[in-house]
């Protein structure tokens, strides 16, 4: 009887896992099941550019099955609970899923009601907050646009910067960048958590006027006097207020007690497996290890999540092939230019001097992503 | 090292980003105020980042020790 391989969430790295077991799984050997709530697959790091109205809703969605193998279930419905004794997991239809093997891939969550004050701010990282926050644009004819951190670990580390880059080139187009200030608050005392980066970064800000306050950890706003305060103590003033929300994992983790206060799933940082319970692994933001929670991450994670499921499918040992801690990002860096960070757990990060190389490398990537990468087709 | 109950470990070693300080800085908010939070970390920057946030959110640095390519963190939630 071919093992059930259960994969929960059909994101980037639900997918690519998916594919792999099912493609390098001899016939029979696997039956592989994707749930996911919605089974529509979104490219989250278009979000940015909808913000800033370079890019269309409609062109970062997909149908999950135009991107699965035929040989794959989907099954469209949202996993309440796991039991990992049982090894069931509980549809919110009723249905009761069996497994063999279960892959975690649930992703995170946007937690914007944990800040006091903040339920009305705006955001970039919904699909719906990155509409919203387009037409708030369209609509600003001047005053100061805040950008800040509101919880950490937060997805896309380098987002608000870019963020900050891709707004100033907005309102130089439309003639009104003298009318604003665009006030960017760093978590640290620098632009990026990488130094190396931010050295790069930091003179490309004061060359365009942005201007950078650090250690500025968002803890409250006040919407009435216009106001965001820091868990260090200092107030700022805003018209626009742009705020990274808190993250969570998602419910059914939290309900089944597979992860940590946060919902965020213990596993090897090499083998991607629980720590606690068998035949049970996680892939992208779903973990808890602590490194950055990105599209690239979950990608570079996909194959040794595969090859380890695989494996244990096939009754074989181990495989040596494990996450070595590789990241692979892009960087915007407005005016058409972008860096791109690199590194892995022995490697520490690499910038090259923005230019538009990287810009034009990065708008590929995403233009190919949906032919590339949910295949596996990208090492 | 002292003998001090920690609440809460974690190990940034290698990694770069987000990096220990963001994660310490996740932690802190997350955590109540008297626990105590273990960072090891193998950046270098960590020796100034951390003992300079810290100081600015009003924490308390209960100790440093370096322990081979690394160092040991353990800060103290204070407010």
């Amino acid at each position: 009887m071919a093992a059930e391989v259960v994969i929960l969430g059909g994101g980037v790295g639900g997918t690519i896992v998916a594919n792999l077991v099912a493609k390098k799984s001899s016939s029979g050997k696997a039956h592989v099941t994707v749930v996911d709530a919605t089974g529509t697959h979104v490219y989250q790091p278009g979000f940015l550019y909808v913000a800033v109205g370079k890019e269309q809703p409609s062109s970062l969605q997909r149908d999950e099955t135009s991107l699965l193998r035929n040989d794959v279930t989907l099954v469209v419905d949202r996993a309440v609970r796991v039991d990992p004794v049982a090894r069931t997991v509980q549809l919110e239809s009723g249905r009761t899923l069996r497994y063999d093997q279960l892959l975690l891939a649930t992703g995170s969550r946007t937690v914007m009601d944990e800040v006091p004050g903040a339920k009305d701010v705006h955001d970039f990282y919904t699909m719906e907050g990155a509409i919203r926050l387009f037409e708030a644009l369209k609509g600003f004819e001047g005053g100061i646009i805040v950008i800040g951190v509101a919880g950490i670990p937060y997805k896309c580390p380098p987002a608000p910067v870019e963020f900050a880059f891709l707004l100033d080139d907005y309102l130089r187009a439309r003639g009104i960048r003298e009318k604003a200030q665009i006030k960017l608050l760093s978590p640290l005392n620098r632009a990026f958590t990488i130094e190396a980066t931010s050295k790069l970064v930091q003179p490309i800000l004061a060359e365009r006027g942005i201007e950078l306050t650090g250690f500025f950890n968002v803890e409250s706003v006040d919407p009435v006097a216009k106001t965001v305060s820091s868990l260090e103590g200092e107030t700022m003033d805003y018209d626009l207020l742009v705020l990274v929300p808190p993250h969570r994992g998602q419910k059914v983790i939290e309900l089944s007690v597979l992860g940590d206060e946060r919902g965020w799933v213990p596993v090897d940082k090499n083998t991607l497996k629980h720590t606690t319970f068998e035949h049970i692994w996680a892939v992208g933001d779903t973990t808890n290890i602590p490194i950055s929670k990105s599209g690239s991450v979950a990608h570079y994670e996909a194959s040794v999540a595969a090859d380890a499921i695989l494996a244990e499918v096939k009754g074989e040992a181990p495989p040596k092939h494990t996450y070595d801690g590789k990241v692979m990002c892009f960087l915007e860096t407005g005016q058409g230019e972008a860096t791109t960070i690199q590194f892995d757990y022995d490697h520490p990060p690499v910038s090259p001097t923005p230019a538009r190389r990287w810009h034009w490398a990065k708008a590929l990537f995403n233009k190919t992503y949906w032919h590339t990468v949910p295949q596996g087709r990208l090492p | 090292m002292s003998t001090l109950q920690i609440d809460k470990t974690i190990d940034a070693r290698g990694m770069a980003c987000p990096g220990p300080l963001m994660n310490l800085i996740g932690a802190i908010r997350q955590g109540q105020v008297g626990q105590i939070f273990e960072v090891l970390s193998s950046d270098e920057g960590s020796k100034t980042d951390i003992p300079a946030w810290v100081a600015k959110a009003k924490h308390e640095l209960v100790e440093v020790v370096e322990d081979g390519g690394y160092a040991h963190f353990i800060v103290r939630k204070a407010r």
